[in-house]
């Protein structure tokens, strides 16, 4: 089998509080290869950050304690690295942008400088060639008068421009892969769709890999090779986004796509929503954690942890529906009907 | 630029009239006169010392000769200390108390920092601990136990400092360490927790992820952010360091300002108390306008526009 660039195995972390281990991220194993976009979608507190931060090594540690799993990066197993050898890691092997553009910024220090700053630490270049990097790089995510820009502060620009140049500042080290943490959730939706297309562009010219995590299907639509489905700190479902989209194999994923609102509904009908809250992670369920919500579950799911089935090539899920044993259902209007799967071992 | 610090500079003016004003007719409000309490004067010589220093005429009169010679710079004579003029006693005094002020202040300011940057990198860990406790130690302990106690020690039993007086720079490290320590604890544990704020904030998280060294986040992303709010305490805090070590001063034997201005309201000398009282409103109104300078300097979203 060949390599994966970034390989994670059964990843878990836990945040000890004063009220005990909150097991955010409980298991969860993905990969990802050169030039490939991997959207990991789910609701907030599904565990989607926490995974990323982790591999990145951003949480503060303790509370945050990474219990087990393998975090595979060229074959090379980074959660065995100390934390300052991750350093080197960061910033120029993996980047990130974060959600909120208008707090990613510090505020007293130009941005010309906040760029210069990384290229500085991990290419060895002087302050003149930094400078130069990091205006071309400005102008490369499309901010008018680059020259200037470098000298202006975070406040004097919008919103977007600041995702632009957290774009241009996590792309400049020229990183294989790029995390996306809700790149385009505080922006408006004009400004979401140029920051998703300078992303794409960015990604075909460097072949950077890009993990975006989102709860906007519509955005995963646009960027994604891939989906993995988050819920509850476990991936329910993964597979191309073809896959998952014309294909999808999870009574999650169903909630999830009948919930997004579309321009054929009659504007009248209320707008689906998946009933109930995600399980407390203090204590989480024995069974399947999606069980007490989802409308096809049996006695099994209550019971036991439903394993990985996979379906066809990449594609798995994790539902009891798609052992032998389970009787037929119906999957909502317009999913195509579910398909009997293989169980694998973890 | 210029258009703001003209505004400032004539709001600063009017500040000061305003003071001015205030304490010149509320000192006046206070029952007696300056030359009652001098048991020895009878009646007809209290009357003829009021005529002398013109306190009899009406009140507007005076309220206006006193605007008159505060334009020209000059607080008048002291009715208590004779034949001095209140110009003078500021010009010997001031420079022995802001000498003080400004050691305390040049050690204070950096070591609060930096213990309050010490603990919040190392929070809940015994260093922090520590600070935290030195520094509720400080604040909480009176000024005068403190001064005595370091006397004792250092003066009585190790006999390596003076006990008091103002005559060396030896003579000046006891009242120095005494009025700093004080500020260091409120500044420690200010700094403490203005650090451990901005250590959530989101551009911290950024230049972690850019695998910027920790010295280099703490110093190029943290500091100048958490110092921000405590800018303008600064200004507040050199006057009343500059002005305020009365207890300090009486205990080292400083020469001081402090001991004239408590004694002034205590004797009712008028022109003493009103004299010092607008000295350290210039000297506060002078302090903030540039702690407001400094504070665009390093927070660029208030800096003034060009």
């Amino acid at each position: 089998m060949k390599e994966h660039l970034l390989d994670v195995r059964d990843l878990r972390v836990s945040f000890d509080t004063y009220a005990g281990e909150v097991q955010a991220v409980r298991g969860i194993s993905f990969h990802l290869d050169l030039g490939e976009t991997l959207a990991i979608v789910g609701e907030s507190g599904c565990g989607k950050s926490v995974s990323m931060q982790t591999m990145m090594r951003l949480l503060p540690m303790p509370p945050a304690r990474l219990k087990s799993g393998e975090i595979l990066f060229e074959g090379k197993d980074l959660a065995l690295l100390t934390d300052k050898e991750m350093e080197d890691y960061r910033g120029k092997e993996f980047a990130m942008i974060f959600q909120d553009s208008m707090t990613s910024l510090n505020p007293t220090m130009r941005v010309g400088n906040q760029m210069c700053e990384g290229i500085m630490r991990h290419q060895k270049v002087s302050k003149e060639e930094a400078k130069k990097i990091a205006i071309d790089m400005l102008a490369q995510v499309g901010i008018p008068n680059p020259e200037a820009a470098f000298r202006h502060y975070p406040h004097t620009m919008s919103g977007g421009q600041r995702q632009r140049v957290m774009i241009a500042m996590a792309l400049s080290c020229n990183p294989k892969i790029l995390i996306a943490d809700e790149p385009t959730t505080a922006l408006d939706v004009t400004m979401q769709a140029q920051i998703l297309d300078i992303m794409n562009k960015l990604k075909k010219t460097y072949d950077t890999a890009i993990i975006l995590i989102t709860h906007d299907l519509g955005v995963v639509a646009q960027m994604a090779d891939r989906i993995a489905v988050m819920y509850a700190g476990e991936i329910m479902e993964a597979g191309s986004a073809r896959e998952i989209f014309y294909q999808p194999s999870h009574p999650y994923t169903w909630g999830l796509l009948g919930a997004m609102p579309n321009m054929i509904q009659d504007v009248k009908s209320e707008l689906y929503t998946i009933p109930g809250t995600p399980p407390d992670l203090y204590a989480p369920p024995v069974g399947c954690p999606f069980a007490a919500r989802c409308e096809y579950a049996m006695e099994a799911c209550l019971k036991e942890e439903p394993p990985k089935f996979v379906t066809d090539g990449g594609h798995v899920s994790r539902c009891w529906l798609h052992d032998e044993r389970a009787p037929e259902v119906t999957p909502p209007a317009g999913i195509p009907a579910l398909k009997k799967g293989v169980k694998v071992d973890e | 630029m210029k258009k703001y610090i003209l505004k400032r500079f004539f709001i600063s003016l009017i500040t000061i009239w305003l003071i001015a004003t205030c304490c010149f007719f509320l000192l006046r409000t206070l029952p007696g006169n300056p030359f009652a309490t001098q048991q020895l004067l009878s009646p007809e010589m209290q009357e003829r010392m009021m005529e002398y220093y013109g306190l009899n005429g009406p009140l507007s009169e005076q309220y206006l000769t006193f605007m008159k010679n505060l334009l020209h710079g000059d607080f008048g004579s002291s009715l208590k200390y004779t034949g001095q003029s209140v110009n003078g006693i500021i010009a010997s005094t001031f420079p022995v108390s802001a000498q003080l002020g400004l050691q305390a202040y040049l050690i204070s300011f950096p070591i609060g920092i930096l213990f309050g940057i010490i603990a919040a990198r190392n929070r809940g860990r015994t260093i922090d601990y520590s600070l935290v406790a030195f520094s509720v130690l400080g604040v909480s302990v009176p000024v005068f136990v403190l001064a005595s106690l370091l006397q004792y020690i250092f003066a009585i039993k190790l006999q390596i400092l003076p006990v008091a007086l103002w005559s060396s720079m030896k003579h000046t490290i006891l009242p120095t360490i005494t009025l700093a320590i004080g500020s260091i604890a409120s500044k420690t544990r200010l700094m403490r927790t203005l650090m451990l704020e901005v250590i959530t904030e989101d551009y911290v998280k950024t230049a972690k992820a850019k695998g910027l060294p920790a010295w280099k986040i703490v110093w190029n992303h943290q500091i100048r952010n958490a110092i921000i709010p405590m800018i303008p305490s600064l200004g507040m805090e050199i006057v009343s360091i500059l002005m305020g070590s009365f207890v300090v001063e009486q205990i080292y034997s400083v020469p001081g300002i402090g001991a004239y201005f408590v004694n002034s309201v205590r004797s009712l000398d008028y022109t003493m108390t009103l004299g010092l009282t607008v000295f350290l409103a210039i000297f506060v109104v002078t302090a903030n306008f540039i702690i407001d300078l400094i504070y665009g300097l390093v927070d660029p979203r208030i800096r003034v526009t060009k």
